[in-house]
């Protein structure tokens, strides 16, 4: 697979407080993105995640290291002519309607006129904001900020599409139309890096993660090889069994409604418990088994870094 | 196409912004005003309209530059929309010059629609077109094209109350020069006349672009001096710019 981002070695630092002191917030960054994939970087706030993706845009400059887009130095014209970006809580020109948003926007490329017109359509359908069109952005709410956003990110039709945390603070159904998008991204050839700290998004949609803590990536690779499967426990929800003959067996985790919620650790201690609860004529309400997740590891290798 | 991208949305903004409305409200009132300071005073009435209302262009057209101007990159880097559009392929130095000229385009049209007031009052009075008027109005125009300039070079590294006051400072010492010349003729030489001479040389001096006095009162002018002052408006502008660009290319988005 070709690589579509690839960054060496990355450091920066800052300049802090009113006697200036040295911060450093990337400590050696390396990473690439192959072509197709959904790369998530994740991180806690302050980790450098949006540091990182300022390098690549070129919004900051590095101190030291190298980023290459397509083989093309970051900062050249070639590599920012095939990338879109979405920011992280998007700002736009409030003054604007949606359609003359990204007609400003398309103006910023080399496009022709008519299929210039044609994509603006297609992009305002595609975040469903068609109707939304002769609207000021200042009248929009946060989730069709973002789907604009998501919208002037894609105009150039980007071979590679920067998020940064294209999820924070939409509500269940704004996150899934923003989630459905990229998956479509994907579908249609393009890689996306996502940066986000929403982990079950993440683990839905990605195939490979980097976790980066303190300006240092600590872990990362495709997903199935970062997550044991490997049964951690099982949570068995029950009734109609006395808590006292369970002793022993697992951890009581909750009591309602007559109904007991057990974290059992060990696979002979499941079955115990499901022996008692047929001999006791009780009843199971559930019995799930748990894998490690993406959270799972994330606090894991937080809590190393 | 760029530049004139960025140029015309600048340009939008701006006229979508009731302060710049508010201005020029007032620069009609200040020239409006004018005829009612020519009934109170004793002479030449029509000097003294011409004379307030280039004055009141002057004054309010380097108020919008100086108000509009020092926002304009502060704006784009506090409400991050910087962010989104140095994503595209595009360069610093055309996001600048867009900046710039979109300003400049700005000021162009709001100083026309005073410019007609003002010569539409005129006109009352007169009832003829003052061509020489045009003259003392373009020469204002550059001053504005240099004070955006100088606006926008504070507007890359300050926030906009401090640039606001650097420009205005600016403004009143380019228009204090002839205080200094003053002073290099009456001071004996030696170290105090030589730190006026090089501080006449560094600093501004606006006054290059007055030629209202001349023109309301008839008075000769050398022909060099409209050549001289076009070109100090160029060159200055353009250092002015250079030193913004060269801030500009080099600074972390944080």
């Amino acid at each position: 697979m070709a690589t579509v981002l690839k960054i060496e070695d990355l450091h920066k630092s800052f300049n802090m407080g009113f006697i200036p002191k040295k911060k450093k917030i990337l400590k050696g960054i390396s990473l690439s993105v192959e072509k197709g994939e959904i790369f998530g970087y994740l991180g806690p706030n302050g980790a450098g995640k949006t540091t990182t993706l300022k390098c690549i845009l070129g919004l900051i400059f590095p101190q030291k290291g190298k980023i290459e887009i397509f083989g093309h130095p970051h900062l050249s014209l070639k590599a920012k002519e095939q990338i879109g970006f979405l920011p992280e809580n998007p700002y736009f020109y409030d003054h604007l309607t949606a359609s003359e948003f990204l007609n400003f926007y398309s103006q910023l490329f080399i496009m022709e006129k008519n299929k210039k017109e044609e994509k603006i359509k297609n992009l305002l359908r595609l975040v469903d904001l068609e109707q939304s069109a002769d609207l000021q952005l200042r009248k929009f709410s946060r989730g069709m900020l973002q789907r604009i956003g998501v919208a002037q990110a894609l105009l150039n039709d980007p071979s590679l599409i920067l998020l940064d945390e294209p999820l924070g603070g939409l509500d269940p159904l704004g996150r899934k139309e923003i989630r459905d998008i990229i998956v479509h991204l994907k579908e249609e050839g393009k890689t996306v890096f996502l940066c986000s700290h929403i982990l079950q998004d993440i683990e839905m949609i990605c195939n490979r993660v980097a976790i980066i803590v303190n300006g240092r990536i600590i872990n990362q690779g495709a997903l199935q090889d970062l997550i044991s499967e490997k049964i951690l426990f099982t949570e068995v929800i029950f009734s109609g069994v006395d808590d006292k003959e369970l002793e022993g067996l697992g951890e009581r985790l909750s009591d309602q409604g007559g109904r007991t919620l057990l974290k059992v650790f060990e696979e002979k201690n499941v079955e115990k418990v499901l022996e008692l609860i047929q001999s006791r004529k009780g009843k199971i309400h559930s019995l799930i088994p748990r894998t490690e997740t993406l959270e799972d590891l994330f606090v894991e290798v937080v809590k190393q870094g | 196409m760029k530049i004139r991208a960025i140029a015309l949305n600048t340009l939008k903004e701006a006229i979508r912004d009731k302060i710049l409305y508010l201005l020029l409200f007032f620069a009609a009132v200040c020239i409006i005003f004018s005829r009612l300071l020519a009934l109170l005073t004793v002479g030449d009435r029509i000097k003294i309209i011409k004379d307030v209302g280039l004055s009141s262009l002057s004054f309010f057209g380097a108020l919008m530059a100086i108000l509009m101007g020092t926002g304009l990159i502060f704006k784009e880097i506090d409400k991050k929309t910087i962010y989104t559009i140095l994503s595209k392929p595009i360069h610093r130095f055309q996001f600048l010059l867009g900046k710039f000229f979109g300003l400049v385009l700005t000021l162009f049209i709001m100083l026309s629609l005073m410019s007609i007031i003002y010569l539409v009052l005129i006109f009352f009075h007169t009832f003829k077109i003052e061509w020489e008027m045009f003259i003392a109005i373009l020469f204002i125009f550059l001053e504005l094209c240099l004070i955006t300039s100088v606006a926008l070079l504070f507007s890359c590294f300050s926030t906009p109350i401090l640039s606001s006051l650097f420009s205005i400072s600016f403004y009143i010492i380019g228009h204090s020069a002839w205080g200094l010349e003053t002073l290099i003729k009456k001071v004996k030489p030696g170290f105090g006349k030589t730190l006026a001479q090089i501080l006449y040389h560094l600093l501004p001096d606006l006054e290059n672009f007055n030629f209202k006095t001349e023109i309301v009162h008839h008075l000769p002018i050398p022909s060099t001096a409209f050549l001289y002052s076009t070109l100090y408006a160029i060159f200055y502008t353009l250092f002015i710019l250079v030193l913004a660009l060269l801030i500009f290319r080099k600074k972390d988005f944080i």
